[in-house]
């Protein structure tokens, strides 16, 4: 791990002919860059902001993204639409489950990127493993709410008709700001489970995890694309995420209500679909629940004439 | 007697409907139904005069003393008068409304709300023949269609939900549910009474009362629903239905002790209703537009589909939201399919609503006809080829022949826009993904057809297209039991069957 | 076979429109909805009278009975002026003769049922010498069945040929194809057989023999006048059609009526094209005839049996 590197010493060879060096090694800082269409690219407005904890330390230069970082999300995010709801609901299970392994995996690395910024070792550890068990939780339904909110509807007239949930498209979320990890897991993987992309913008104050999160992602099998995840202010980036026109649906985790009536009312501009999620206890079990999948999903009803020669005498 | 056939090249064969066996006039009586000379609000079970003083509209002579006309679009000669509810009214029927929740309908237990829902289905059965007359009256469709359609579908909306009330710990797993409170209701012109049912029966089903508002050019259906009601003995306040027009609506949607609103009407309304309710806790149901497609593969049940595609477009004089008005055919049968298309026309006889022969009735209004008429205008501007019956339409009244124009081209407004007339725009593609492309290529997503004998095409294409309800090889179905309501910009949130439930209900753990 | 004779391309019958049931329903009962009154009753029920094949087709059927039936051909209801006549009375062919003898010049043509009815199940050269029977003894229509068997086992090519080789033997007789819809299970079995009838030099095509239930139904010949439609649009050759078995009623006649107008339109709105195998639907369309007139509902006794 990352601190025993940091903390080893550089020992040359025994020859003796070269001079000792220093006991200290110069730490690797890890570069936070964002994610959007599978890759790790730099805000392409080139700026930054130094998050800090509750002690005033800066956590590190963070990527200011900018709209237009939001608006290539979106592209990548569209890109894989139809690509990742058309995979079988089983295979999105197994990714997501891939995520909870490699989340698994990496969970020292987001227990010091909580403490860092300002929880108690216990505490980060509790988010870390209820993030873990959330994907898991998001990975059993992947193929089962369909068969529990559909219906076949017994129409009066000779057709068969059905009803099933898809999904609503291309999801634009701001992640709650409080728990980093497991906010941030919590509103992606409802979104995903049910075959939407997705563009998050992390929380502002405390972005380390989302950016490792990226990470996780990109090494769990999971299309670039699918999901994108931006650092950033949602001051400034909020209005962009809720009123692109190729943008289904937004998700706000904040109570700002100024915020809610501005997103409410640019939702409008073609009828995004638009959820508040303020009120939710992410780290309780009423932060996961298919009703949460259900959001994002549109219902399809079909029809289809039932042939039956009555002529026949065929029935029961 | 014999005729002497002619080998006459295919193109130029035409069927002759100019016919010596012509059907005499077959109107159904109007003596069947009692229209009153002036219709107040009915607000908490009463009859109620509006408060009158300045108009909810402002700056409209034609409105004062708070009462406005309801004409019948046939012949242009006055129905009834009816009144005008304004700010100080629409609060009136929200305090009704708040008062019989609160007291009486929130408490009372569910199998007996089932029962009086019920009722209204059973009552709305017995006044089926007069509830038609006066739908035809007041909106022009063809009483054929409102008897045999609008009226006992809306019968068995209330059916059906009325059997909800007591069963809906079954809907949603894991989950109990809780009434919303008042729910504001807006609905059209099109379907008076049958919308009226959509958005009254889950409403009141699942424990909420009402304050509706029908349109302002069909408020008469919705009246004789107030009488029903009344007679019913619904608790006072439970439906409340106020008339009116954008302003009435607007109060109801600005009203700040109202916790939802369902609308159903154009996406530009819908838009504005929803920057309207921004700030607050109401929760919407919002179904509007539609420019549906209507896909018919060269293997389809071809003579099946034409008369889908007739009835897609021009059920109701096309006023219907989830009308089949973007036609995409297969170059390989595009010929076959326009040339019986435009026979097709010929046989469908316009006319007296109230005739039963009738099959296309009149355009709802003035201002709907000057709608079609300015895209009859565009589109033949744009070079689109128009062809219409060669039918005569009556001296009065609203009247529009059922066209359909070839030639059309993506771009093109008529393809792209709803007309909500008897206006059908018909496209060519020649692939699969050519034609899902092309069909979800609209900002709306209410509804979409498709036309083929294979089934596995089928499945591609009703999953693939962005619409809330994909009828196969059928078109413009409709079923109490079945959820109805669209993608994108036509609107959110589901009318009918299990999914119309969730929209007046809040999930509690 | 006379292959060459034919004007146009012979199709692959496997390839004939498939049909959507349900659809064919819907568009049927839309026909009954519509409102038949006053003037356009009367002419309609008149039109209907006009158009009946009246038939008997027994084994018990005799010179006496098929001498009678004439008889009621020719002079419908004499207690009422203004009356029409039957199109055309439909018999066995060894009654072909009695037949024309009684209808004598009335214009009322002899149809006879043919080709080993109603099973065809005999040999080609049965069929065709009980063709040339008929005809020699003076029938005007020839009424064939196709080989259900064989179309039913795919060979369309013998049912096609059977029918072309029944057509040259009925020479200058009208020949009427009998698809036997209630055996054939499908509608899209309905439309190949018509289509395969048609182009083999069918005349008119024909629902039923009436010994077979379901026998006409208002979809199926719905299905039958699309095909004749379709047929039309190609060859710009008209066929007639005619619905046998089940017509009893004169409101199910006139819900016919209304399909043929407005699926095929005014030309084919007489007994040249149209016609109703039936035996009761006579009477009944006399009742409401005089219903009409006197404004008095009718009882059967009234009406003359045969």
């Amino acid at each position: 791990m990352e601190k025993t590197i940091k903390k080893s010493s550089l020992t040359i060879s025994e020859n003796g002919l070269e001079k000792k060096t220093s006991s200290k090694r110069l730490e690797v800082l890890k570069t936070y860059k964002i994610y959007i269409g599978g890759q790790f690219p730099r805000t392409e407005s080139g700026r930054y902001y130094q998050p800090t904890n509750a002690s005033g330390k800066k956590l590190a230069n963070v990527c200011l993204s900018s709209r237009k970082d939001f608006r290539d999300a979106v592209v990548a995010a569209r890109g894989a639409a139809s690509g990742w709801s058309g995979r079988a609901a089983f295979n999105r299970g197994q990714i997501l489950y891939r995520m909870a392994e490699m989340l698994e995996g990496r969970k020292a690395q987001f227990i010091e990127e909580l403490i860092q910024q300002d929880s108690t070792k216990a505490k980060a550890e509790k988010e870390v493993n209820l993030a873990i068990d959330r994907l898991i939780y998001y990975a059993g339904w992947c193929d089962k709410y369909q068969q529990i909110y559909s219906a076949v509807n017994p129409v009066a007239t000779s057709h068969f008709n059905f009803s099933v949930p898809e999904p609503t498209g291309v999801v634009s979320i701001i992640a709650p700001q409080a728990d980093s990890l497991l906010g941030l897991v919590s509103v992606i993987a409802p979104v995903i489970a049910g075959g939407n992309t997705c563009i998050v913008l992390a929380s502002e104050t405390k972005p380390l995890c989302s950016v490792t999160f990226a990470e996780v992602l990109n090494s769990s099998d999971l299309p670039g694309g699918v999901v994108n995840i931006l650092t950033g202010k949602p001051s400034e980036l909020t209005s962009w995420f809720v009123d692109h026109m190729d943008v289904n649906a937004t998700i706000y985790c904040e109570s700002n209500s100024d915020v809610q009536k501005m997103m409410r009312e640019k939702s409008a501009l073609n009828l995004k679909r638009i959820f508040f999620y303020d009120k939710v206890k992410w780290n309780t079990d009423e932060g996961q629940s298919p009703y949460f999948i259900m959001d994002t999903q549109e219902i399809k009803t079909t029809w289809h004439p039932i042939e039956n020669i009555a002529g026949s005498g065929a029935g029961y | 007697m014999a005729k002497t056939i002619s080998k006459k090249k295919s193109n130029t064969i035409k069927l002759n409907f100019d016919t010596s066996w012509s059907y005499a006039p077959a109107p159904e009586s109007k003596s069947a139904a009692t229209i009153n000379k002036q219709y107040d609000l009915f607000i908490n079970g009463e009859w109620v005069k509006p408060s009158g003083g300045k108009p909810a509209r402002l700056n409209d002579d034609s409105r004062s003393g708070g009462y406005f006309d309801t004409i019948n679009p046939a012949n242009e000669e006055k129905l009834s008068e009816v009144a005008e509810a304004n700010v100080a009214d629409v609060d009136k029927a929200v305090k009704a409304a708040r008062t019989a929740y609160e007291k009486v309908w929130k408490k009372m237990p569910a199998k007996e709300r089932a029962k009086y829902v019920f009722r209204i289905s059973r009552m709305i059965q017995e006044k089926a023949r007069e509830l038609a007359i006066i739908e035809s009256l007041d909106g022009g469709k063809p009483i054929r269609e409102s008897r045999d359609f609008d009226v006992p579908t809306a019968a068995n909306h209330f059916f059906y939900y009325a059997g909800w009330a007591d069963k809906l710990e079954y809907a949603f797993p894991n989950r109990k549910t809780e009434s919303l409170g008042v729910a504001g209701q807006i609905i059209p012109w099109n379907f008076p009474l049958l919308m009226a049912a959509w958005k009254i029966a889950p409403a009141i089903a699942t424990g909420n009362t009402v304050v509706l508002k029908p349109a302002e050019t069909t408020p008469l259906t919705a009246l004789k629903l107030a009488e029903i009601i009344q007679e019913s003995d619904l608790p006072p306040g439970v439906v409340n239905i106020v008339t009116g027009a954008g302003a009435t609506g607007a109060a109801i949607v600005n009203h700040p002790d109202i916790n939802k609103i369902a609308f159903t009407g154009s996406t530009d309304v819908g838009k504005i209703i929803q920057r309207a309710i921004a700030g607050t806790n109401k929760k919407a149901t919002l179904e509007l537009g539609g420019k549906a497609a209507n896909i018919i593969f060269e293997d389809a049940p071809i003579d099946q589909a034409v008369e889908g595609v007739i009835n897609g477009i021009y059920f109701n004089q096309g006023h219907v939201c989830c009308a089949g008005s973007r036609l995409y055919v297969q170059e390989s049968i595009a010929k076959q399919v326009i040339k019986k298309l435009r026979d097709r026309i010929e046989s469908l006889i316009v006319g007296d609503p109230l005739d039963k022969n009738t099959d296309i009735g009149a355009i709802n209004s003035r201002q709907q006809l000057e709608t079609i008429h300015k895209y009859l205008d565009i589109g033949k501007k744009e070079g689109a080829e128009m062809y219409q019956s060669s039918c005569s339409l009556p001296g009065r009244g609203f009247w529009c022949r059922p066209t359909l124009f070839t030639n059309v081209a993506q771009s093109n407004r008529i393809a792209q826009e709803e007309i909500f007339g008897p206006v059908l725009a018909i496209l060519t593609f020649r692939t699969d993904d050519e034609v899902i492309e092309k069909a979800n290529n609209s900002p709306y997503g209410l509804s979409a057809g498709v036309w083929t004998d294979k089934g596995s095409k089928i499945f591609n294409m009703t999953r693939r297209m962005r619409a809330g309800v994909v009828w196969a090889n059928t078109f413009n179905k409709f079923d109490p039991s079945s959820p109805f309501g669209g993608y994108k910009e036509s609107g959110f949130g589901r009318e009918g069957g299990l999914h119309g439930l969730l929209p007046y209900l809040n999930l509690v753990n | 076979m006379k292959r060459s004779k034919s004007l146009f391309a012979i199709p692959d019958f496997s390839l004939s429109p498939r049909i959507d049931q349900v659809g064919a329903e819907e568009r049927a009962s839309r026909f009954t909805k519509r409102s038949i009154k006053k003037e356009s009753k009367l002419n309609g029920l008149k039109l209907v009278l006009n158009m009946i094949d009246l038939t008997t087709l027994e084994g018990k059927d005799t010179d006496g009975k098929v001498k009678q039936l004439c008889y009621k051909a020719i002079h419908p209801h004499d207690a009422v002026p203004d009356i029409p006549t039957v199109a055309a009375v439909c018999v066995y062919p060894s009654m072909v003769k009695v037949a024309k003898k009684a209808l004598g010049n009335s214009g009322i043509k002899v149809a006879s049922v043919a080709t080993a009815f109603p099973s065809g199940q005999a040999p080609r050269d049965v069929k065709i010498r009980d063709t040339k029977y008929a005809v020699n003894e003076g029938a005007d229509e020839v009424d064939m069945v196709i080989s259900r068997g064989k179309f039913h086992a795919g060979e369309y090519n013998f049912v096609f040929d059977e029918i072309a080789a029944i057509k040259e033997a009925c020479s200058d007789a009208r020949l009427k194809v009998i698809l036997e819809t209630g055996e054939l299970g499908t509608m899209d079995k309905v439309r190949r057989a018509s289509d395969i009838a048609m182009h083999a030099g069918a005349d008119f095509i024909k629902t039923s023999t009436g010994k077979i239930q379901p026998a006409a139904t208002m979809p199926v010949t719905l299905v039958m006048l699309e095909a004749i439609r379709d047929y039309y649009y190609k060859t710009g050759r008209m066929v007639g059609m005619k619905p046998a078995g089940g017509i009893s009623k004169s409101k199910l006649a006139l819900h016919y009526l209304v399909m043929v107008k407005e699926v095929l339109g005014e030309d084919w709105l007489t007994n040249e094209w149209f016609r109703f195998g039936a035996s009761s639907l006579a009477n009944d369309v006399l009742m409401q005839i005089v219903k009409e007139k006197t404004g008095v509902y009718q009882a059967a006794n009234y009406f003359s049996v045969d």
